[in-house]
């Protein structure tokens, strides 16, 4: 039941409240979806794009999208960009939990120091230019390690598993079998484990995101060009504006030419949005659910 | 379980002992943690040394405060400082609407309606930073952006408002806003959801309105949770999210746009001739600052409402 409903009749006051209140959400709702709707649309709209409030095309065009997947570079980004997510997630998820679960016992005498080692780090960092000389002597500049390790612990992360390990797994099951002569191990991996989808999923699809999305690390890192994930593509040629285009020969193009390149790369920008975000939009309805319940468990203080 | 005192190190033997797995598993996270944190943690003195990279960090001669009296000294500094807690202080100004947000969805009737706006609130959040970067650009376009068309519709000329210094700052933060707000409000929604149903009730008994029931109801059972996120939010006061203002940046609206974080970075690791002692020094000032404020504000908070980080 909500609080909105009551069986006592609502007095004036409360009737307009609820009014403005419901045109308020409604139009924050157009706010939050128009724009994105916007971007679906235009992105099919093919080259007669239409500066308007809503560029319905005539029919469905996939020029915008030809226009991506002819430009090389889109491909390559791609594929950095999953490899790069995939054991991003894999080692980050492996980290998180071989710090979470021992933090999370009880008989554990060593973790309340190793808990102040991980929270002094959510306060405190030796910044940018440390790090980067520490990559550099390492020599993994230029390499998947420099994007994979530094972040592979995020102990925000960490302590909301760990208060999910504490929280939601019976202390039973643990006596139990440590009973039946189960290890350490095995508790873990055949036990813990298995009853923590929920966290695991929301974990790995902040961390896979996070991973999906940045670009300051590669930047940074990162020189060789065919090593660059999709987002530093993606920077180059919806924010710099940049496109290498195949004709380079500087034929004299008329300003109707102009403006019909002009208008292609818009749509292709669209349809660049589109495309890049398709892996994070397939995989969000299946966590969405577990969204509050990561976050939940994560506001408990531990 | 009963345990001699011989000695300490008898009882950490025994302890290690009996939980070698578990010390077998946290050795990675801690080898992690000490090797991407702590050692930059003590690399950081390279911003008390003139740094030069063949003589490495131990071997690069000490300055003392140079580099720190040289950022102060700086004709940028007023400027830079001045961005910083512009952008910052705007954003927290904004950081209660996550919370309005979650109270007004928690008074709207429909439960169906009330699910689809929560579910298209929190889809930007995951846009990347450079595809809302990109959005924001080509939206504030003078020709053919959106937002230009919308204003136009009640007769708004059009403006190119990334070339304007004066609209930078609402726009670097409400296209935060628009992205995180849906987000963020999902912890107050489950912090509502727990608030006991019977304490409404006897205020609808007591014929209280919603207004009463949220200020004497709602606001104080999350207030915890509200302070909490306060404080953390209070301890990156200097640290404007980089990527996304360093992807909005444009010479026109540098003068405004110019931070600490694109500061560092620019003189860090930007430049022919990298100056890695200067770009650490300001990066361990503003560490520092941000960690004394999370102090007062964390102290301030639990005198005022009992809440703390620690």
């Amino acid at each position: 039941m909500r609080m909105g409903q009551s069986h006592i009749r609502k007095s004036l006051g409360d009737r307009i409240f609820l009014i403005v209140n419901f045109c308020l959400l409604t139009l924050f709702f157009v706010i939050l979806f128009y724009p994105l709707l916007y971007v679906v649309i235009a992105s099919f709209s093919g080259n007669a794009i239409t500066i308007s409030i809503m560029p319905l095309p005539q029919r469905i065009s996939m020029v915008g999208y030809e226009a991506v997947f002819e430009y090389p570079l889109i491909g390559v980004g791609y594929r950095n960009s999953l490899l790069y997510v995939a054991t991003g997630t894999a080692v980050s998820l492996a980290v998180t939990i071989c710090c979470a679960y021992p933090l999370s016992r009880r008989d554990f005498k060593g973790g309340p120091w190793i808990m102040g080692l991980c929270v002094f780090t959510m306060y405190f960092s030796g910044g940018l230019i440390p790090l980067y000389l520490l990559i550099r002597n390492l020599g993994m500049l230029d390499t998947i390690w420099s994007l994979i390790l530094p972040g592979s612990l995020s102990v925000f992360n960490m302590i909301v598993m760990r208060t999910y390990f504490k929280t939601q797994i019976p202390e039973d099951l643990f006596e139990a079998s440590k009973l039946d002569g189960c290890g350490d191990f095995r508790y873990l991996v055949r036990i813990v484990l298995p009853l923590s989808g929920p966290i695991i999923a929301v974990i790995s699809l902040y961390v896979a995101v996070g991973q999906w999305n940045s670009y300051f690390g590669p930047m940074i890192f990162l020189s060789t060009r065919s090593k660059m994930p999709l987002s530093v593509f993606l920077r180059e040629i919806l924010v710099l504006n940049q496109t290498e285009s195949g004709q380079g020969t500087n034929v004299m193009i008329n300003a109707d030419q102009m403006a019909a390149l002009e208008r292609r790369k818009q749509v292709m920008k669209y349809s660049l949005i589109i495309v890049s975000s398709v892996p994070v939009m397939v995989l969000y309805p299946f966590v969405q659910k577990f969204f509050v319940k990561g976050v939940m468990v994560g506001a408990v203080k531990g | 379980m009963v345990r001699k005192k011989e000695s300490c190190m008898f009882a950490i033997i025994h302890e290690i002992r009996r939980n070698w797995v578990l010390y077998l598993l946290v050795s990675i996270p801690l080898a992690v943690l000490i090797i991407f944190q702590y050692i930059p943690m003590y690399g950081v003195q390279i911003a008390f040394r003139d740094y030069q990279p063949v003589r490495g960090i131990l071997g690069s001669p000490w300055v003392g405060l140079k580099y720190v009296r040289k950022f102060l000294g700086s004709y940028q500094f007023i400027n830079i400082l001045k961005n910083t807690l512009s952008v910052s202080l705007y954003s927290m100004a904004t950081f209660p609407l996550a919370l309005v947000l979650a109270l007004m969805l928690n008074y709207l009737p429909f439960n169906r309606y009330r699910k689809v706006i929560q579910m298209v609130s929190y889809a930007p959040y995951f846009l990347s930073t450079v595809v809302m970067a990109s959005l924001t650009i080509q939206f504030m376009d003078a020709k053919t952006g959106l937002f230009n068309i919308v204003l136009g519709l009640f007769g708004v000329e059009p403006v190119n408002y990334m070339a304007k210094p004066e609209y930078f700052y609402s726009i670097y933060i409400w296209t935060g806003v628009w992205q995180s707000v849906g987000y963020g409000s999902i912890i107050y929604i489950a912090t509502l959801s727990g608030i006991s149903q019977e304490l409404h009730e006897a205020a609808i008994m007591d014929g209280a309105h919603i207004i009463h029931r949220i200020w004497y109801i709602d606001i104080p059972g999350v207030l915890p949770t509200f302070c909490i996120l306060l404080i953390m939010r209070a301890g990156s006061i200097m640290s404007v999210d980089f990527e996304r203002i360093y992807l909005l940046q444009n010479n026109l609206n540098k003068s405004v746009s110019e931070v600490i974080s694109t500061y560092v970075y620019k003189q860090g690791l930007q430049g022919t001739i990298p100056q890695y002692s200067y770009a650490a020094a300001i990066g361990l000032f503003t560490s520092i600052i941000n960690l004394v404020l999370l102090i007062i504000v964390n102290g301030v908070t639990k005198k005022l409402s009992g809440e703390s980080l620690w």
